[in-house]
């Protein structure tokens, strides 16, 4: 008999992807401006550092809130002992109307239709046990973040199909792409319980568009049994807001209030980009079918928001003065940083995809490949790894379909580090180019193999969703 | 976009088996205590005829301590000016690993709390949502769905939904009873196992609590012994949730698993099958931190706990300000010497309370709650129905929400778990009074009725003896003539249980 379950033997924690090998690497040799200036620049590190000034000074100015007092009165007792799973109402509040305000006011949040959870990690997997059996399926647009591997899957048995996306068209989600996704499912004998969307996009940092959303509203109005969650944790890194169609808004301008639709409509949310706060575990999920609310409220006992850092948070967001500045700022910072990384890629020929949101870039470097294959594209990836000391994501962590693109942050460091990665990629690039000469006869002798390992990849983004299932296979 | 057809559809049949089953175990009856409190809840000053709440399970007599310390500890608050500096890293920090001080201090508390006899190893600490998500963690590691824990009960009501709802483990109990003053023996743990295994189950280990809950009893060293010796020889778990570990009285003697891992040979014990769950929810009082903690000697199983941790870390301020607290000896050696105290004098008045009322509860040594002895009040000894009918009695006339033994899955009916931790001490005294007055009040009665009744059932010896012995029943039975409703199944909208 095993002595363990087959979740804890197993690898669909998906933790041995190269997503998480470059963290491990940079562990070993992180770079630091006096201790280690030649260590490992962290870029594969989707976290918002630009704004803690911000927050510092907030706290400076409002003692109480740091110090378990309302209005002078000491409140520890009462916050040591709370653990209601419906949470602090003067925090539930605050942040459904911070919600509110990163979609420019155009919708409101009711605090009753949210949940608090332990990070958008633990309210995405909820959502999952509330809406889908185990060997259901969630479709799920490529390239994605490569946790939703774990978090959606590991514990509930959901399966992920992708709804494949291809720079030819931007990586937008189309109709065809949606169906071909839908009747793969259908061929695997998995039923579909939902799309999954995250918007704005990680690793692509684009908003969904208006022509996308009908896409899907469309079909899930056709298909009367799918939710569509939309994971809106990067909600408030929109460099304009006014660019950002969140799905409630969705529902509002079209008036599906007292239709189906509206309950299968869901939000997650989470304060770990937007404020930059990932340690304090602050995740939610928002929707509008009562059923899901009362399951999930009970499930998020299993990851509760800390009473203390409810009540800071409570203070932090019911200060509209300093909300509304935060958000101006944030998004003001956000963009002049997305600028430098992208002027000085494009300085040594390097594009991204035209990003208007998140804290990372989706960075071109096909030309860069040996060749077009996901090897060629491993190969890539360790060498600015060892070599240029930088960790970035590639592509195929993310489940992308074609090779040669790579996830690139640029909010978690100063402007300076980011100077430094930029000047060393210049170098490897320089260097590159004078050795792409010499290369061009190793490509001649590779096109013999190139049909033979389209195949291989063609199966590679499967194999990373379905590594479990096929072991049950066998 | 095409606009979808009306339809007033709640949706219901769109959600997941588990969303949609009762496996949470909510609408459970007996949630009626909770709901009557909620509508009436005591206070001393405005609501002193209000319902006095006795069946949460926590400890609210050192959080004075606690504050006091955070008041002289500015720099372990990030809110602080003297601890603002570190806001920054720490509102960062999402390693799943921990802060490192903060998996020393709880090491080092841990070991501590048991009195120093052992230590344990921060790196095998892992944190988790509270006990709720370590005890549901354990399970995603130890068992597939349709495999079997052992428990003894009675045993905490939430482990139903905790162990096995998301999980899909099934739970079997082993009953204890009190002929034996409920003590779990290897025997009856034995039994349990060879009869799930000749049902075709696959038993994957057994989870206990010790100290137990609702029992306020612990396990002995020579049984805690007997016990790893047992699931060795057959290979299967043990998980021991010592969450009210130092909840200890002054004088009581608590012998963790981790003494027994060290004690036993190592032919003897599989330390890869012994898992420790805890929290600071019980000793500290500290519930709304949401502190769980993963103990495992498996080292598989550390990582892999780990990696589910991602699904209900500890935030981030609250390690930090915990790192400092529990690293603080003198705090830390103080804290337990005297919470260990308070609890035993606070048992101690109300056990003697209940005596003069002639109630008595088990003999325990620790815990946040006394296993209340009632069974001479029940109108019928055998019936379930009549510990459901006293308990009504109990909240709607003597206005105490207590827990029925039931609710914890006892074989017996006639016991009752009430916690004493969580009030103040001129509640506890308000709480007795009405204890004390319901209890003579109706004794009085029916010394009169019982007097009536002797005349009229003269010939009849055995019913005499019978009336001798129903005295007090007789009382709840002139209640129920009185017109009190029956209890009725009301679908509680109540926060869930901190029972």
């Amino acid at each position: 008999m095993d002595l363990l379950s087959r979740k804890a033997t197993c690898n669909s924690h998906g933790q041995d992807s190269s997503y998480f090998l470059g963290w491990e690497e940079y562990e070993k040799n992180p770079y630091d401006v006096i201790k280690n200036p030649q260590g490992l620049i962290q870029m594969g590190l989707a976290e918002n550092q630009l704004c803690f000034d911000l927050l510092e000074s907030w706290l400076a100015n409002n003692p109480d809130a740091a110090n378990f007092k309302r209005d002078g009165q000491s409140i520890f007792r009462e916050l040591a002992l709370f653990q209601d799973y419906h949470g602090l109402s003067s925090f539930k509040n605050a942040l459904a109307d911070f919600m509110s305000e990163n979609r420019g006011n155009r919708v409101s949040f009711d605090s009753n239709n949210l949940v608090l959870t332990a990070g958008a990690t633990s309210a995405n997997e909820t959502l999952m046990f509330c809406l889908a059996n185990p060997g259901d399926a969630f479709l799920l647009p490529t390239p994605y973040y490569p946790g939703f591997d774990r978090d959606l899957k590991w514990r509930t048995g959901v399966e992920i199909v992708p709804i494949q996306c291809s720079s030819t068209n931007g990586f937008r989600i189309t109709k065809l792409a949606l169906e071909e996704a839908y009747e793969q499912a259908k061929k695997l004998n998995l039923n579909v319980k939902g799309i999954l969307i995250t918007n704005p996009s990680n690793p692509l940092g684009t908003t969904t568009t208006q022509t996308e959303l009908n896409i899907l509203f469309d079909f899930i109005s056709k298909n009367k049994n799918i939710h569509l969650v939309s994971d809106e944790i990067y909600s408030g890194t929109v460099f304009n807001s006014s660019e950002f169609i969140s799905v409630m808004e969705i529902i509002k301008n079209n008036q599906l209030e007292n239709t189906d639709v509206f309950n299968r409509v869901h939000i997650v949310y989470s304060l770990s980009k937007d404020l930059g706060l990932p340690g304090f575990r602050v995740g939610a999920i928002y929707s509008n079918n009562k059923d899901v609310i009362s399951a999930a409220t009970k499930m998020s006992s299993f990851g509760l928001v800390s009473s203390q850092t409810q009540y800071l948070l409570s203070a932090l967001l019911s200060d509209k003065k300093f909300t509304k500045n935060y958000l101006r700022e944030n998004q003001k910072r956000l963009k002049n940083r997305q600028r430098k990384l992208v002027s000085g890629l494009e300085a040594m020929g390097i594009g991204c995809l035209k990003s208007n949101a998140g804290l990372f870039c989706w960075v071109d470097m096909r030309h860069l490949l040996s060749s077009k294959t996901f090897e060629a594209e491993m190969e890539l990836w360790k060498k600015i790894v060892y070599e240029v000391k930088l960790n970035i994501s590639p592509g195929s962590s993310c489940h992308c379909e074609e090779p040669g693109w790579f996830r690139v942050c640029f909010a978690n460091m100063s402007e300076e580090t980011l100077n430094l990665a930029l000047k060393r990629l210049k170098k490897f690039v320089d260097d590159g180019n004078s050795k792409r000469s010499c290369q061009n006869n190793e490509n001649q002798r590779q096109k013999s193999s190139r049909k033979k390992t389209m195949s291989t990849v063609s199966n590679w983004v499967f194999r990373l969703s379905f590594q479990d299932r096929e072991a049950e296979e066998r | 976009m095409e606009i979808p057809e009306k339809n007033s559809g709640r949706g219901g049949a769109i959600l997941s088996k588990i969303a949609t089953n009762d496996q949470h175990g909510e609408n459970s009856e007996y949630f009626d205590g909770w709901k009557a409190y909620d509508k009436d809840p005591f206070h001393l000053s405005r609501n002193p005829h209000g319902i006095i709440q006795m069946g949460l399970a926590e400890n609210q007599l050192c959080l004075d301590l606690i504050k006091d310390w955070i008041k002289n500890n500015p720099q372990a608050s990030i809110c602080t000016p003297e601890g603002a500096h570190q806001f920054s890293d720490i509102a960062n920090f999402q390693d799943y690993h921990g802060l490192k001080e903060f998996r020393q201090a709880i090491a080092n508390f841990m070991g501590k709390a048991r009195g120093g006899r052992v230590t344990f190893d921060p790196d095998r600490v892992v944190m988790s949502g509270g006990a709720t998500g370590a005890n549901e963690t354990i399970m995603f590691c130890l068992a597939d769905p349709g495999d079997v824990f052992l428990i003894p009960s009675p045993y905490y009501a939430a482990f139903d939904r905790d162990l096995r709802w998301r999980t899909g483990v099934e739970i079997i109990p082993v009953h204890c009873s009190s002929s034996d003053n409920f003590k779990l023996t290897v025997e009856a743990v034995e039994w349990a196992y060879k009869k799930a295994q000749e049902s075709n189950k696959k038993v994957k280990g057994l989870i206990l609590t010790n100290p137990s809950n609702p029992l306020g009893t612990m396990l002995d060293k020579e049984t805690l012994k007997n016990l790893t010796r047992f699931v060795t020889s057959n290979n299967i778990h043990l998980v021991v949730d010592e969450i009210y570990a130092a909840t200890v009285f002054a004088g009581g003697n608590f012998v963790s698993v981790a003494e027994v891992v060290d004690e036993v040979d190592i032919s003897e014990v599989n330390v890869d099958l012994i898992h420790i769950v805890y929290s600071l929810s019980k000793d500290m009082g500290l519930p709304g931190f949401r502190v769980g903690i993963i103990y495992s000697y498996n080292d598989s199983v550390v990582s892999c706990a780990r990696k589910m941790s991602s699904f209900g870390l500890v935030s981030s301020q609250t390690q930090l300000m915990l790192a400092s607290m529990l690293s603080d000896d003198r705090f830390v050696e103080n804290f337990l010497m005297e919470s260990s105290r308070r609890l035993g004098i606070r048992h101690g008045v109300f056990t003697s309370g209940l005596k003069k009322a002639d109630i008595t509860c088990l003999t325990s040594k620790a815990g946040l709650f006394a296993w209340m002895d009632l069974r001479h009040l029940l109108r019928d000894r055998d019936s379930f129905e009549s510990e459901i009918e006293l308990w009504h009695i109990i909240i709607d006339k003597v206005k105490l929400n207590v827990s029925p033994g039931s609710s914890f899955r006892c074989t017996e009916p006639g016991w009752f778990r009430v916690c004493f931790a969580n009030m103040d001490d001129d509640t506890l005294h308000v709480a007795l009074q009405r204890i004390q007055d319901f209890v003579s009040k109706n004794n009085n009665k029916l010394v009169e009725k019982a007097s009536v009744h002797d005349q009229t059932i003269q010939n009849n010896n055995a019913k005499k003896q019978k009336w001798r012995q129903g005295n007090l029943r007789l009382s709840f039975r002139r209640l129920y003539e009185d017109g009190l409703s029956s209890p009725g199944i009301m679908s509680p909208h109540s926060p869930l249980l901190r029972a």
